[in-house]
């Protein structure tokens, strides 16, 4: 498909006029990091960003989401019946995504859009939505994606892949969906065609660029059972606190509690995010829980992320090498050297050849 | 696209009260649209959401049996929010049932076989609804020998007491109800604990065989030793896990052992199956 130039006048202009037809998310400056943010009037997204420091996870599912209503009130016909909230979804772009986060959706899809059931609440946001991204040119130390199924310059998950190159942009529509934002913005001029391998360029000094990575070509070749029994989890969750940072910054993370709340006579049923990490995840009515202490919390979430999803569904990890966790962990757990570990976990002699860093 | 959260309006019909501890208690639900009850078709071994407005979700496995029509039944012991709230309700009252969920016993294996159910305390409910349906008229030829084995901590903890008596009158299946101990004169069937019974009654394990169990951790822990030694292949072993739910349809991750998903890819599992799973139940 043809590359786009657009210089930075018609990049705010496009966006601008790109608000007329779609809700447009775009990161800004908060404090001393960036978020995703419904970008008002006239407002541009600030692109001197290197990630946001949420993933933009939460636009499509919202960390506390109302499902249903209902009414306690016995006088009414509609008691204790539960109604669907309204969920029309209006057209979406997310712009300035970066190529790992654009790769969770496709990969949290999974979950969320399955042959037997679809989560309307997260169809119908995800459908609704353009996302278009913005490659890499400058990565962190703890980004490990090209490792994690993507790249500076991914394109899976993606509907337009902007580059910036100085002051000038291109813009590569990826879908139709792609296409119809770039003619929504006005985006017409056509890029020479020497800018492919100048773009070439750009993506291998960005991929250099990355410098961590993990290896996680055997982990399909080990049953569950012997990495579950490995012998390093509860060494590796000592210093945890078990606090779910990881899992809530985790463009890949989805899982959820749903609560009622009741206020006077009428109350809403709604979902929030959850953690893993939490003990009352698993807790029984009983007082049993099956996953009672921290270790075992710990290995949930890296065999799920790191086994468990590579079996059922056979299409690489799920993680996409933001490093978020890595980041924001406050004792500093690395999901990279657990992750070689588990990789070079050779059951039989019960040892890594990997050492943790 | 249909909301898989949304559940059908249902209405209490009737309550039973079936233990003398009053712990556990029968609910037979109504559906307020008669159409649902056909989108609700289950098979014995599934469950389904018990939701209550302002209280919340609570997966439940379906007490009645398929051959039961106009009604849905489940019972539930009374133990923390929903279910407290749940044992207060009064027929009449409005409330939500979602499913069904989950898979049930492996009905198509087992068509041909001989049976021997296995349960303990109130984990009973699913088991019920099988044994109905195998002595429909329509069923029962499809199966072999069908033996029962069923403990209570005292006769007046057993569920379903008066079917209970009726299967014992039967012919056509063979019931071993027991109990831990008592002081009534007039009980008139087996004591001791079930571990006990089924070495004593159980038939030999052999591949036309097929044990079903539910009961508390204890007592599944002391029975699969018995029938190993009876013979009974792990395939042949058919078990009903109870971990902790919410969405009941494989989505919130809240209830996986390793990969498996107990409300979707459960709850019914082969003790094969569970030996290579992570003991996280
Ligand atoms: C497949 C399946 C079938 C079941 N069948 C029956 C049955 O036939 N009869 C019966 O009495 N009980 C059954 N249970 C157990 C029953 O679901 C719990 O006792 C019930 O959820 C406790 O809810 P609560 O609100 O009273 O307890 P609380 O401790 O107040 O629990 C709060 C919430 O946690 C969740 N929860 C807590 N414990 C459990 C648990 N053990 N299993 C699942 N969710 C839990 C529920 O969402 C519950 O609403 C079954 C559980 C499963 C998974
Ligand atoms: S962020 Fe770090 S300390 Fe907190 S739960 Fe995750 S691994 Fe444990
Ligand atoms: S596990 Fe860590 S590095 Fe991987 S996607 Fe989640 S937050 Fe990013
Ligand atoms: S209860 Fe939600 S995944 Fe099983």
């Amino acid at each position: 498909m043809k590359l786009i130039k657009i210089d930075r006048q018609s990049l705010n202009d496009g966006i601008e006029k790109a608000k007329s037809a779609y809700r447009v998310f775009g990161p800004v400056k908060e404090k001393n990091d960036h978020e995703f943010k419904l970008l008002e009037k006239s407002e541009m997204p600030d692109l001197d960003f290197q990630n946001t420091r949420l993933s933009p996870k939460s636009i499509i599912y919202p960390q506390s989401q109302v499902m249903f209503t209902y009414s306690l009130d016995e006088s009414k016909d509609d008691w204790r019946i539960m109604k669907e909230v309204e969920n029309v979804k209006s057209p979406m772009a997310i712009f300035g995504v970066r190529p790992c986060d654009a790769l969770a959706f496709p990969i949290v899809r999974r979950n969320f859009d399955t042959p037997d059931y679809q989560d309307t609440y997260w169809v119908k946001a995800y459908e609704a939505t353009t996302f278009v991204g913005l490659a890499c040119i400058d990565a962190c130390g703890t980004c490990f994606c090209t490792s994690a199924g993507t790249g500076p310059f991914g394109e899976e998950g993606l509907d337009v892949l902007i580059i910036a190159d100085g002051d000038d942009f291109y813009a590569k529509p990826i879908t139709a969906k792609g296409e119809s934002f770039i003619q929504t913005a006005g985006w017409t001029v056509e890029a020479e065609s020497s800018v492919a391998s100048k773009i070439d360029q750009l993506k291998t000094a960005a991929e250099s660029s990355i410098t961590s990575s993990v290896s996680t070509d055997k982990l399909k070749n080990k049953t569950i059972l012997e990495l579950y029994d490995a012998p390093f989890w509860e060494k590796e969750a000592f210093s945890c606190i078990n606090c779910g940072t990881c899992t809530y910054v985790c463009p890949t993370c989805w899982c959820f509690d749903v609560q009622d709340e009741t206020h006077g006579k009428s109350g809403i049923r709604m979902r929030n995010w959850d953690s893993c990490m939490f003990p009352l995840f698993t807790h029984h009515a009983s007082g049993h829980n099956p996953r009672n202490v921290k270790y075992e919390r710990l290995r949930q979430r890296f065999m799920h992320k790191l086994k468990y999803y590579v079996d059922k569904y056979d299409n690489g990890i799920q993680c996409v090498g933001c490093g978020r966790c890595i980041r924001l962990c406050p004792v500093n757990i690395d999901i990279r050297s657990i992750c070689n570990k588990m990789n070079s976990f050779d059951a039989k002699n019960n040892v890594c050849e990997a050492t943790s860093s | 696209m249909q909301n898989p959260y949304l559940p059908y309006p249902v209405r209490i019909d009737e309550i039973i009260t079936e233990t003398e501890d009053k712990s556990l208690k029968t609910f037979k639900f109504v559906f307020l649209n008669p159409a649902d009850e056909e989108k609700f078709a289950y098979e014995s071994g599934q469950f389904g959401e018990l939701s209550i407005p302002g209280m919340g979700e609570i997966p439940i496995g379906i007490a009645s049996s398929p051959m039961e029509k106009g009604f849905i039944k489940f019972t539930v012991f009374k133990t923390g929010k929903v279910t407290s709230y749940l044992h207060a309700m009064k027929v009449g009252d409005i409330m939500g049932i979602r499913g069904p969920l989950g898979k049930p016993y492996p009905w198509e294996t087992l068509e041909g076989k001989n049976i021997i159910i296995i349960g303990g305390g109130f984990a009973f409910t699913t088991l019920r609804s099988s044994i109905i349906s195998m002595l429909d008229p329509d069923n029962r030829s499809k199966f072999k020998d069908i033996h029962v084995i069923y403990g209570a901590r005292s006769p007046g903890m057993l569920l379903y007491k008066d079917e209970l008596s009726a299967w014992a009158e039967r012919d056509d299946i063979n019931m071993h109800i027991t109990i831990d101990g008592t002081d009534d004169p007039d009980w008139k069937y087996l004591t001791g604990f079930v571990p006990t019974i089924t070495e004593q009654k159980a038939p030999p394990g052999n591949e036309d065989t097929y044990a079903i169990v539910c009961g508390p951790p204890i007592m599944i822990k002391f029975t699969q030793p018995v029938l190993d030694n009876l013979g009974y292949s792990h395939d042949n072993i058919i078990m009903s896990l109870e971990n902790r739910m919410k969405c009941g349809i494989g989505i919130c991750g809240r209830c996986n052992i390793g990969k498996d998903f107990v409300c979707k890819d459960g709850p019914v599992f082969t003790l094969s199956q569970l030996n290579n799973m992570p003991k996280e139940y």
